[in-house]
C-alpha cells in the first residue's frame, strides 16, 4: 500500500542467549519492515523474543546474524533517532517532570536553552502535565508517570518510538485514557511506532498492523491487518472480531510449541 | 516546637538524675563531678580560649583527612563497581581493611611520619577512605538498570552519563556512606588525638587525655560534652540538607503531618 521507502527494515535477524544451563534461541530469522508513520504492534506469548527484538531496533543489543535499518543506514547503536518508552516509566528520580522531559533534549546540540525549555512545555501540555511540571516522580501516580515518560521520549522528536509495553502495569481505567492519547499524539506527530504487548485488544486498538510471534525459537508467525477508522475505541466492537481471530491465533501459536500460559 | 520541648525535657531529666547522683555522695567528686563543675569548666575554657583553639585544630585536621578520603574513596568507589578487575583486588583490599579499627593505624603512622601532623592525617584518611569506597561501591552497583538503559536511548553515554545519571542514580548511597565515612573520620582522629602528642597544635583528644592525667574528671565530660555537640552539629550542618533534598525527591521517609 505504501509506496516510500520503509522507516525501519529487520533483514534476518537472529539472537541467541547463554543463560547458565542451555543456549536459548531467541529470536530466528525475523524481517519485517515498517513503513513511515505506521503503528505496528509485536504480540505474543512471553519469551517469544518481541522485547528482544524492540531493544534491538533500539540499538541496544546487538543482533548476532542479521541487521536493522533506520532510514536505509545499518543500526550500531542507541540513538535519539528512535527512543524507547519502557514498562517501567524509568523516570529520574532527582528530576522533577520538567527536568526529566529536558534530559533528552539537553543531549540535543542543535537547540537553545529557550528552545528546549519551550519544547519541554509543549510536550507536558500534550500529554496533559501541564499543572505538575514541578512535581517530583514519586508524587506522580502510576499513570502519569508514564504520561511524562511518554513527553520524555516524545520531546527530541525521534522518527521512530519504540514502546516496550509500556501500559502493563497500569489499571485498566489509566489505560484506556491513554490509548486515546497515543491515538491523538500518533495522529497529530506521526511518528512510526513499534509497540511491543502481549494484550490482544490492546494490539488491534492501537495498531495499523498486528505482528504475531510465536516462542522458541521466536518468529512471526503471522501479520494482521486492521483497516478499522481512526481515533478507535478499545470497546468498539469492530475490534472485537480482530482481536478474536488474533486471540485464537496467539493460542494456537502456544499450543503448538506446548508452552504454558501466564 | 513540642519537639525541641519534649528534646529540652528529657535532657533536663538526664542532667537531673545525673545531679541526684552526684548529691547522694555514694561516689567521690573526683569520679563523678556535679554537671556544675563541668558546665563551670566548659564556660572557662570557652573564656580564656583553649577550647576555641583545640576545636579549631581538631575540626581543621578532620576536615582536610575527611575530604582527602572522599576525593580518593569516590571515584576509586565508582571505579570498583564497574570493573571486575578492580572490585577482586582494590574492592577487596577496601573490605578488609574497612573492618581493621582506625586506631590500629596510630602505631605505624608514629614510625612513619613521627609526631607530626601528617600522622594525623595518614590515621583519618586511612579510617574513611574505605568505608567511603565501598559506600561508593555499593550505592553504584544498586542503581536500577533501568536507569542506564534510559539513558542510553536517549543518547547519554560515557561522562555525561557518569554525571548526570550514575552520580545522581547513587546520590542516596553516597550520602549515606559519607556520613559513614564522617563517623569513621571523627573516630579515629579522636583515637589518634588521644594516643599521639604533637606540638604542632592541641585537639580536642589531648584535652580529653590531660584531663585523665590531672584526674580532672570534669575536663573529661566537659570535652566529651564537646565533642558529642560538635558530631550533631556536623550531622545538621553537612548532612541533613542533603538527606531533606533526598527525601523530597525519592519520597522516601514520608512521615504523616
Amino acid at each position: 500500500m505504501i509506496q516510500a521507502a520503509p522507516k525501519l527494515v529487520i533483514e534476518g535477524v537472529s539472537k541467541w542467549f547463554t543463560p547458565a544451563r542451555a543456549m536459548v534461541h531467541a529470536l530466528d530469522d525475523v524481517s519485517l519492515a515498517v513503513a513511515e508513520g505506521e503503528f505496528v504492534c509485536l504480540i505474543g506469548p512471553s519469551g517469544c523474543g518481541k522485547s528482544t527484538l524492540l531493544d534491538i531496533v533500539a540499538g541496544l543489543t546487538r543482533p548476532d546474524e542479521g541487521r536493522v535499518l533506520a532510514d536505509g543506514k545499518q543500526v550500531v547503536g542507541p540513538g535519539q533517532q528512535r527512543l524507547v518508552m519502557f514498562q517501567e516509566s524509568a523516570l529520574f528520580p532527582w528530576l522533577d517532570a520538567f527536568g526529566n522531559v529536558m534530559f533528552g533534549l539537553k543531549l540535543r546540540t542543535d537547540l537553545t536553552g529557550k528552545e528546549r525549555r519551550r519544547i519541554a512545555d509543549y510536550y507536558l501540555e500534550l500529554v496533559g502535565l501541564k499543572k505538575f511540571k514541578h512535581a517530583h516522580v514519586h508524587e506522580l501516580s502510576g499513570g502519569m508517570k508514564q504520561r511524562v515518560a511518554l513527553a520524555r521520549a516524545l520531546a527530541p522528536d525521534p522518527q521512530v518510538l519504540l514502546m516496550d509495553e509500556p501500559f502493563a502495569a497500569l489499571d485498566a481505567l489509566t489505560r484506556d485514557q491513554l490509548y486515546d492519547d497515543i491515538q491523538r499524539i500518533w495522529m497529530e506527530s506521526r511518528k512510526t511506532i513499534v509497540f511491543v504487548t502481549h494484550n490482544v485488544r490492546e494490539a488491534v486498538c492501537l495498531g495499523d498492523r498486528v505482528v504475531l510471534m510465536s516462542p522458541s525459537p521466536g518468529r512471526i508467525s503471522q501479520v494482521f491487518e486492521i483497516p478499522v477508522p481512526r481515533p478507535r475505541d478499545i470497546n468498539d466492537p469492530a475490534l472485537g472480531s480482530y482481536a478474536y481471530t488474533i486471540a485464537a491465533a496467539v493460542k494456537g501459536t502456544m499450543a503448538r510449541q506446548g508452552a504454558v500460559s501466564e | 516546637m513540642k519537639r525541641i520541648l519534649v528534646a529540652l525535657l528529657f535532657f533536663a531529666a538526664l542532667i537531673a538524675v545525673w545531679d541526684l547522683a552526684v548529691r547522694s555522695g555514694r561516689w567521690s567528686a573526683v569520679i563523678l563531678p556535679s554537671p556544675v563543675y563541668v558546665a563551670e569548666y566548659i564556660w572557662s575554657a570557652l573564656l580564656d580560649g583553649t577550647l576555641m583553639e583545640s576545636t579549631w585544630v581538631t575540626m581543621k585536621r578532620l576536615l582536610i583527612g575527611y575530604v582527602a578520603g572522599v576525593i580518593i574513596g569516590l571515584p576509586l568507589g565508582l571505579l570498583t563497581s564497574t570493573s571486575q578487575v578492580l572490585e577482586d583486588t582494590i574492592g577487596a583490599l577496601a573490605l578488609g581493611l574497612q573492618t581493621l579499627p582506625s586506631v590500629c593505624w596510630v602505631p605505624l603512622a608514629l614510625i612513619w611520619f613521627g609526631q607530626t601532623e601528617s600522622a594525623m592525617l595518614f590515621v583519618v584518611v586511612m579510617g574513611t577512605v574505605w568505608s567511603v569506597i565501598i559506600a561508593t561501591d555499593h550505592g553504584a552497583r544498586n542503581i536500577p538498570p533501568i536507569y542506564a538503559r534510559a539513558a542510553r536511548t536517549m543518547g547519554s553515554e560515557g561522562f555525561h552519563k557518569w554525571t548526570r545519571v550514575i552520580l545522581p542514580a547513587s546520590l542516596p548511597f553516597l550520602v549515606s556512606g559519607m556520613k559513614q565515612g564522617w563517623a569513621f573520620a571523627w573516630r579515629s582522629l579522636m583515637a589518634a588525638e588521644i594516643y599521639v602528642t604533637i606540638l604542632t597544635g592541641f585537639g580536642l583528644g589531648h584535652l580529653l587525655h590531660y584531663g585523665r592525667e590531672l584526674n580532672a574528671m570534669e575536663q573529661v565530660i566537659g570535652i566529651m560534652i564537646v565533642i558529642v555537640l560538635i558530631g550533631l552539629l556536623a550531622d545538621r550542618l553537612l548532612f541533613s540538607p542533603w538527606e531533606r533534598f533526598l527525601h523530597r525527591r525519592w519520597g522516601t521517609n514520608v512521615k504523616a503531618t
